[in-house]
């Protein structure tokens, strides 16, 4: 006995499309479509008829010709002979570092200020409140400047650490911090490091692991396992030891002055920290402010309850408060992140070579080609800013309220 | 939303850009003004004075043009530009002429499509550094740090000078001139370079002037000159022939004091009648009236005037006349003939 009814077949008329409620939305969405794509098309012919006519021809030729120029920080090999298109590639690299910095900065001053906003201590919850005000109501590139400026003249410069009578010496013999930036020794790696590496990294592996485990016993049998001094001997003891087993295969290279300026180990550039200085403490006074927003949005029964089933304050905060408060903090948190990144186009304030400097600044310059410069330029941000936000989208859907 | 906004500002520029780039004489003369690119403050080049009012060696280029032109050296709209503007700016016909010391460049005359009309200053790049760091020659300067203005020639110069000699050196791009004093005094760069007219500028500004030398190389060659569009040739005669005319004045012993006294009446040499326009149609050949160069010449003075008005010895640029003497005198000065 069969009483499903047939699917109501054929018979589709094309007056349908606008008759029937089924298509209608979709008839008037296509032609807005169309419409919509035809007034681009238009727009863009329109721009590139102008230009031809005002004798600004399109051509991305440049990008494979020579730069010419010369950038001081650079985190793939690159000459004064290399193509325009590595040199926007070394300023997108180093755009990305120093976003990637900013980030991890402004989010770490970030969450401790918002923390200690609410905090009960008077005096601590009006110093944050006063750090929240300044940094987050003075322009980002004032902070820059600010900061780039003190860097300078606070320090001393690798002339004063010459001589007999010199005013500055290096700090335990391995760093120098001079107002041209920071030397500090860089590790060189001898024959056989790379069991020390390997060993290393399964060493964090396993802290992870131990972790993990600690957490099922906790949560299977209810037994609390400590994970502080465990973790840390994971971290420290079996590196320490295949170091000395493999005969001391990693060595320094500590910087020295030579000539002009300190020569070795590894060098980090005034302009790349006042930059990541700058823009970490001004838009952790914004992260800082999602963070007490956060918190504050988690009721107050919440904590109540679990302190009526004997959790301490900490793991109050770790277990009950922050995992909900993190759902009301990640969305503005990518915002902030995004501005970060963009923010970092001013660069150029303290002459850290990024993508505004090296593509839409120099070689913008030379071959003269602003629209296709700045039109490439454009691109790369948006690239950018749309890979952070799908990251963080997926860490968003990672600890957001689970709806069943 | 904002790639509309874009797309719409992008055709509004392109609409107003196809209109401007017809004959340029028509257009100057319908508006009555004409629109100079220039910087956005190089004092003795072009800046503002306490009155509001352009001067400067670049301005007065501008001035001669629009004396020529539209008889009257005030006619002219002056358009700061930077670095990254100036081109874009003149490619899109928003300025008619580009008098913003300007490197005469094989790849800005060709590629970029535009017509360099002459040089008025002979440049070259120099070095400028502490004289207790005890360097007598650029070629000591291995690993030195070096100020750079960025987005100028010097920059590529700098890149050329130091691979050919083969050693390193650590680039601090800066954007303006203004920028860098405060960098290099603080020692933040042991070096700083520029042309070595803006090094002498510079340098002139310093407390002590005494404690810093310029090194001996001059390492690139800087013609700096007026410029405009290809594909509008009268005009760009114009312009070539009023920056010869400041030239060929001062060659000719025209100055602004007695240049309307010789053109009164056709005098006994040929060439400044020719020039003046007493004798010979050479104003109604550029298409400009009979007495063009004259009033070139009465808007600021030949081109030694100029020269000596705002950046010649006696000014606080005090830059010696130099390779901008002209060929009689030693220097690359020289003109085509007027005839």
């Amino acid at each position: 006995m069969s009483t499903i009814s047939d699917p109501p077949s054929g018979s589709f008329q094309l007056s349908m499309l606008i008759n029937d409620t089924r298509y209608r939305s979709y008839t008037f969405q296509f032609i807005a479509l169309i419409l919509l794509i035809l007034a681009f098309a238009y727009l863009g012919y329109n721009l590139l008829a102008n230009l031809q006519a005002a004798g600004l021809n399109i051509s991305y030729k440049f990008l494979g010709e020579p730069a010419g120029y010369d950038i001081n920080q650079t985190l793939i090999d690159y000459t004064s002979q290399s193509s325009h298109w590595r040199a926007s590639l070394v300023g997108v690299l180093n755009t990305l570092l120093v976003a990637f910095l900013g980030c991890i900065m402004a989010t770490v001053i970030g969450v401790v200020v918002g923390v200690l906003r609410l905090s009960n201590n008077w005096l601590v919850r009006q110093l944050m409140s006063i750090y929240v005000e300044i940094f987050r109501n003075v322009p980002v590139l004032i902070w820059i400047l600010i900061i780039m400026a003190v860097f300078i003249a606070v320090l001393p410069q690798p002339r004063d650490f010459r001589g007999e009578d010199a005013t500055a010496s290096m700090v335990f013999g391995a760093f120098a911090f001079t107002g041209r930036g920071f030397y500090s020794p860089a590790p060189v790696f001898g024959p056989g490091s790379g069991v020390v590496v390997a060993v290393f990294l399964a060493s964090i592996a396993g802290i992870f692991a131990f972790r993990n485990y600690a957490k099922k016993a906790l949560y299977d049998r209810g037994q609390l396992i400590p994970t502080l001094w465990p973790s840390l001997a994971i971290f420290f003891i079996p590196a320490i030891l295949a170091f000395f087993v493999m005969g001391r295969p990693i060595t320094l290279d500590l910087p020295s002055l030579q000539g002009f300026n300190f020569q070795g180990g590894i060098f980090m550039r005034n302009s790349l920290i006042a930059l990541w200085f700058a823009l970490s403490i001004y838009t952790a006074a914004f992260i800082a402010e999602n963070v007490r927003a956060g918190i504050l949005a988690v009721s107050k029964g919440q904590t109540e309850a679990a302190a009526s089933l004997g959790l301490r304050p900490g793991r109050i905060m770790n277990l009950v408060v922050l995992p909900q408060a993190l759902r009301v903090i990640i969305p503005p948190l990518i915002s902030q992140y995004l501005n970060l990144t963009k923010n970092s186009s001013l660069a150029i304030a303290v002459g850290y070579m990024d993508l505004t400097g090296t593509l839409g600044g120099i070689t913008l310059n030379q071959t003269g080609r602003a629209i296709e410069a700045i039109f490439l330029l454009m691109l790369f941000y948006l690239a950018i800013s749309l890979a952070i936000s799908a990251i963080m989208n997926v860490y968003n859907n990672a600890v957001k309220l689970k709806e069943r | 939303m904002k790639k509309i906004a874009i797309l719409g500002a992008m055709t509004v520029a392109g609409l107003s850009a196809g209109v401007a780039s017809a004959a340029t004489l028509d257009d100057v003369k319908a508006r009555g003004k004409l629109n100079c690119g220039v910087t956005t403050g190089l004092v003795g080049f072009a800046a503002p004075n306490a009155n509001g009012e352009w001067e400067g060696f670049d301005v007065g280029v501008c001035r001669a043009v629009a004396a020529a032109v539209l008889g009257d050296p005030t006619a002219v709209e002056f358009v700061p530009t930077t670095g990254k503007t100036r081109f874009t700016a003149l490619a899109s016909g928003e300025i008619d002429l580009l008098a913003r010391n300007t490197t005469w460049t094989f790849s800005r005359d060709v590629d970029l499509g535009f017509e360099f009309v002459g040089i008025n200053y002979y440049d070259g790049q120099g070095f400028m550094v502490p004289k207790e760091l005890g360097v007598s020659s650029a070629k000591e300067l291995d690993g030195a740090t070096v100020c750079i203005q960025t987005g100028t020639t010097t920059e590529l110069n700098l890149a050329d000078f130091f691979r050919a000699n083969n050693i390193s050196y650590e680039p601090v791009p800066i954007e303006t001139n203004a920028e860098a004093q405060p960098l290099y005094l603080e020692g933040a760069c042991d070096v700083y370079t520029t042309d070595a007219s803006g090094l002498a500028a510079t340098r002139a500004a310093f407390e002590n002037p005494g404690d810093h030398v310029v090194l001996p190389e001059i390492i690139s060659k800087e013609p700096l000159g007026p410029l405009v569009r290809h594909g509008d040739n009268q005009w760009g005669d114009i312009a070539r022939w009023t920056l010869n005319a400041l030239i060929a004045a001062e060659e000719l012993g025209v100055t602004s004091a007695n240049v309307s006294e010789l053109a009164s009446a056709a005098g006994s040499n040929p060439e400044i009648n020719r020039l003046l326009g007493t004798e010979g149609t050479l104003g109604a050949m550029l298409g400009l009236e009979a007495d063009w160069a004259v009033k070139a010449i009465m808007a600021g003075g030949n081109y030694g005037e100029l020269f000596e008005k705002n950046i010649g010895e006696n000014t606080p640029i005090g830059l010696a006349r130099g390779l901008n003497a002209l060929w009689t005198e030693g220097g690359l000065l020289y003109t085509p003939p007027f005839r």
